[in-house]
């Protein structure tokens, strides 16, 4: 699955996630400021040269993007045809956004999950007067992460047992026993998350 | 040492532990028993994940109901399916986890998750989605996770349950070098035979304590 870490030893992998992340915020807001598709285009081009800097393989990100551009073209040119607004300006809305997503995977590509998930975490103590609890939000982050393709992997494994007994396409039949996995998975994860040392009373304010 | 004393559990109405009462001092304990038995809420009750509807469960003096943080410190939980206990996305982060939970220094993390890395093999994985890795390798890094917080007891329920002949193979000899005192709740007999003690378990109630050699053969022959 791309868009998760892949290790190489760089300078852009050594950077800090702070960094990266303020990086990423410039550049959002230089593309944005910046006319037509000039802000994308110099969004593009840094994008492909850290790519390089960062030795990732280029092919396979770039591949990776197609699906999102596909996506961003339908609906920026329904809105060209409902709102009437010009096909220049639908192509530099759709590679603005392209450009900002390679951005994003660039970042997610060469920062771990645990870096991500520290930044998060100083992040969200901002909004601790609020009630909110940043350890927890961070842990909620890396969980997600993490169990994406465990959810793949169930959603799989149950489809096959439902083809196997002759089921080709029922929704309930997916539903119900996907979503009884999943709950025995959350307790699972709950008591091994206890066993492991986490303390869900710890704020994330350090001793 | 690891106490039970009259410990009773129930779920609903169904008690699933009867008045157990058993002290654990042995290197290698066994807990043996058909499905339903208790033996997997038993070892939960070790670590304090379960506390008993009656009785008390104390480890080295902690008492699992007033001390349960305290006493998961003391004993490391290996579960049967390591997807379930692998919390972040890469080999290393994962590792590091529970260190991390626990507020230890980062480089003090680094030293120990690249030595428990290394004991077990897992070096060259470190980097490496965990998703990506096989069902034996997920269980060495579920291990992994667990010594690098170096407890005094390892509870493992059904260790071997989901590995083929040679990760099986593997995790036997990982628990039989292991430094701690394990608890292993297991189907697997020809596993048990070197440990110092095994528990049947049937009903909620030890029917058989005595060592391999002899209480093997015996909960076999129970079995008719």
């Amino acid at each position: 699955m791309l868009g998760l870490y892949l290790h190489r030893d760089s300078v852009i992998h050594r950077l800090g996630a702070g960094v990266k992340m303020g990086g990423l915020l410039a550049a959002t807001l230089a593309v944005l400021a910046l006319p037509g598709a000039l802000g994308a285009l110099a969004a593009g081009l840094l994008g492909l040269g850290l790519l390089v800097a960062a030795k990732l393989p280029v092919g396979r990100v770039l591949r990776e993007l197609r699906a999102p551009v596909v996506m961003l073209t339908l609906l920026f040119g329904c809105q060209a045809l409902l709102a009437g607004t010009g096909w220049a300006e639908t192509l530099a809305a759709v590679a603005r956004f392209a450009a900002l997503i390679l951005l994003a995977t660039l970042m997610t590509l060469t920062t771990k999950v645990a870096d991500m998930v520290d930044l998060f975490e100083r992040l969200f103590s901002a909004l601790r007067p609020l009630g909110v609890n940043p350890a927890k939000m961070a842990l909620m982050l890396a969980l997600t992460i993490r169990f994406i393709p465990l959810l793949a992997e169930q959603v799989r494994e149950v489809r096959m047992a439902q083809q196997a007994r002759g089921v080709e396409r029922n929704i309930a039949a997916l539903f119900v026993p996907l979503l009884v996995k999943i709950l025995r998975l959350a307790d699972d994860l709950t008591a091994a998350l206890d066993a492991r040392g986490y303390d869900p009373t710890d704020d994330g304010r350090h001793t | 040492m690891i106490e039970l004393r009259a410990v009773t559990h129930v779920y609903g109405d169904r008690p699933v532990l009867r008045d157990l009462s058993v002290s654990i001092r042995e290197p290698r304990v066994a807990i043996l028993g058909g499905n339903g038995s208790g033996k997997s809420t038993l070892a939960r009750m070790l670590n304090g994940l379960i506390l008993p509807s009656s009785g008390t469960v104390t480890v080295d003096g902690l008492d699992t109901r007033t001390d349960g943080r305290a006493v998961r410190q003391r004993v490391g939980f290996v579960f049967q399916n390591p997807d379930v206990q692998i919390v972040y996305p890469t080999v290393e982060e994962d590792v590091g986890f529970g260190l991390k939970a626990r507020r230890v220094p980062k480089d003090e993390i680094a030293r120990r998750v690249t030595a428990v890395l290394d004991r077990y093999n897992l070096t060259r994985y470190r980097h490496q989605p965990a998703h990506h890795m096989s069902g034996g390798e997920k269980q060495l890094l579920a291990i992994a996770g667990v010594l690098v917080l170096e407890p005094a007891h390892v509870v493992f329920d059904e260790p071997t349950t989901l590995l083929d002949l040679r990760n099986r193979r593997t995790v036997i000899q990982v628990i039989r070098e292991l430094p701690q005192k394990a608890v292993v709740v297991t189907h697997d007999l020809d596993m048990v035979m070197d440990f110092d003690r095994a528990l049947v378990l049937e009903e909620g109630r030890v029917v058989i304590d005595d060592v391999p050699a002899v209480a093997v053969p015996a909960y076999v022959a129970r079995l008719g």
